[in-house]
């Protein structure tokens, strides 16, 4: 008789009937316009999911058993519901873990948040200076997650996270990074760039250099016991050690993204019709298109590796980040653009022109975020009042951050 | 029955009974795989694709 | 928690905390106090966890799962990495 036991990661490769944990933006809104931003967010859709259908979506996700839902966006706390479904949720065995930029976080909220044990929060932060970070998120955004920060831990909220996109400019700030964390009882995350969203836009001369890329690699393995990654560096597998996660993408296997109107791509990374698996208003809901869906269903079958399949790191960085790819103009089956052998430097000077995401809620006319302030167009928006996929298009006062992102904003 | 039947009965009575005790006594091998594999732990962090 | 720190002939059931959730190879188990995440990878190993609760002893769950005396030690190491991180818990004679 014999104890047999799968390894892991073929099991998860293959599918689950429902994700472990996955991504959903509440909102395409926000009062920043960070340069790299996934989702290109900073007005809100109109057809965003009412607060009604999210309870719904909120309900699949009890039944189905997924243990825990990152909500981010745009500035999911910008929703004058989003406290009600952060309760929701909680109530109905899902855990919630939600990204924000501090905007909301005043002492009152970070009490209340310090006192369950079902909310995890992330504050969003791209430098451990503001002179690094406002580069980046703007002016003032540095000093807004601080005060963020200070809250929570001012209220007792231990080991609430702090999550840092690794650039070309911050990669030099990784033990200052950790200082920050410790200082304010903290857990440090750090994520990968990827090309996608307006991230596509500043990818060449944001992301990290191949040598800076090693010496993140090495932090990490020396360093980052305690930091947390998303394993969103497993394409760093092929300099040797592998870091700890699944190392592998989990796109459409185990994790995928709801974004603000219902759409479910495979990952929060890749936002783009390629990867639209569904939309959880169409019949059968969210489950439907986690089990049914063609793209899903192309994504579990085994991975041939292409071009990667011969080179002896595959095994370990299993080709890479499919968005990584897809956004470079890299083919899928080809080495990431950030490949640590050098593959997909090479590949990139030969490579299909770039491509764009599908959709953009950026602010118009909007900056660099050095240069200052987001300007905002005030007024009405053209299509108040109009129903737009069965939902009227309001444009009133209690949604004044349509109109202001930082309408309600207190310093 | 052991192989070499004809060779045991040669041999010093002692040593041919614990022999022949320790050929029957080999039971079907048992794979047992570590136990670590039968229970792993992951990050809930530890997975690609979310935020 | 070694294997043999880790009592065979106590009541053990899962932590209130933690939810299972089946699945075609086992498991998952997720605490959503600790944040811990584990995937249990036979469903035999699910049948003794399940079982737990309504077993006056974890051997006696293990048995009638269906755990022959050799498999058991790997059966317990497992037990006992559960334990460790908190996903079943002792409980008290009832």
């Amino acid at each position: 008789m014999t104890v047999t036991a799968a390894p892991l990661t073929t099991v998860f490769q293959s599918g689950l009937d429902a994700p472990i944990c996955l991504t959903w933006e509440l909102t395409y809104a926000c009062n920043l316009s960070c340069v790299h931003c996934l989702s290109s967010s900073g007005r809100r859709d109109p057809a965003e999911l009412t607060t009604d259908e999210c309870k719904r979506v909120i309900d699949e996700f009890e039944r189905m058993q997924v243990f825990y839902v990152n909500i981010g966006g745009g500035e999911p706390t910008v929703r004058p519901d989003f406290w009600e479904l952060v309760d929701y949720a909680t109530a109905h065995h899902v855990g919630v873990k939600f990204s924000t930029n501090g905007l909301r976080i005043t002492p009152e909220v970070a009490r209340r948040l310090a006192g369950s044990n079902y909310i995890d929060v992330q504050i969003s932060l791209d430098g451990a200076t503001a002179e690094v970070n406002d580069a980046v998120r703007g002016r003032g955004s540095f000093e807004m997650a601080t005060r963020a920060m200070r809250n929570l831990a001012d209220a007792g909220f231990a080991g609430f996270k702090i999550s840092v996109v690794m650039t070309r400019h911050n990669v030099a700030q990784l033990d200052a990074f950790k200082a920050v964390a410790d200082s304010f009882g903290a857990q440090l995350r750090i994520t990968r760039l990827r090309p996608s969203g307006r991230g596509a836009d500043v990818w060449d001369e944001l992301h990290p250099t191949a040598s800076q890329q090693r010496v993140l690699y090495d932090w990490l393995v020396a360093h980052g016991e305690n930091v947390l990654t998303g394993d969103s560096f497993f394409h760093l597998a092929g300099y040797g050690q592998e870091l700890p996660g699944l190392n592998m993408c989990g796109a459409g296997r185990v994790v995928c993204l709801i974004d603000p109107v219902g759409d479910v791509y495979a990952c929060p990374f890749a936002i783009h019709e390629e990867f639209l698996a569904g939309n959880v208003r169409a019949p059968g809901g969210f489950a439907a298109v986690w089990r049914g869906s063609d793209l899903f269903a192309g994504l579990r079958r085994p991975q041939s590796g292409g071009a990667c399949a011969s080179c002896s790191a595959f095994e370990a960085c299993q080709g890479g980040c499919m968005a990584a790819k897809f956004f470079t103009g890299l083919p899928l089956d080809g080495p990431d653009p950030e490949c640590v052998r050098g593959f997909g430097e090479a590949a990139l000077a030969t490579a299909d022109f770039a491509r764009r995401p599908s959709g953009d809620h950026s602010h118009r006319g909007r900056p660099a975020a050095a240069r200052g302030p987001v300007p905002v167009t005030i007024g009405p928006r053209p299509d108040h009042g109009t129903v737009v996929r069965d939902t009227v298009v309001r444009d009133v006062p209690d949604r004044a951050c349509d109109q202001s992102p930082l309408a309600g904003f207190t310093p | 029955m052991p192989e070499n039947a004809a060779e045991l009965l040669d041999r010093p009575a002692a040593d041919a009974a614990v022999a022949e005790v320790n050929e029957f006594t080999e039971l079907e091998p048992v794979e047992v795989v570590a136990a670590d594999l039968l229970v792993e732990e992951i990050s809930i962090d530890g997975m690609c694709g979310v935020y | 928690m070694s294997t043999s720190e880790f009592d065979l002939d106590a009541a053990w059931r899962l932590h209130p905390q933690v939810s299972i959730r089946p699945e075609r190879f086992g498991a998952l188990l997720y605490h959503f106090g600790t944040r811990r995440l584990s995937f249990l990878k036979n469903p035999a190993l699910l049948a003794v966890v399940s079982g737990l609760a309504t077993h006056p002893s974890a051997r006696a769950a293990c048995a009638d799962a269906g755990i022959g005396a050799a498999e058991l030690p790997a059966y317990t190491r497992a037990l006992a990495t559960l334990a460790e991180s908190q996903m079943i818990c002792g409980r008290t004679a009832s």
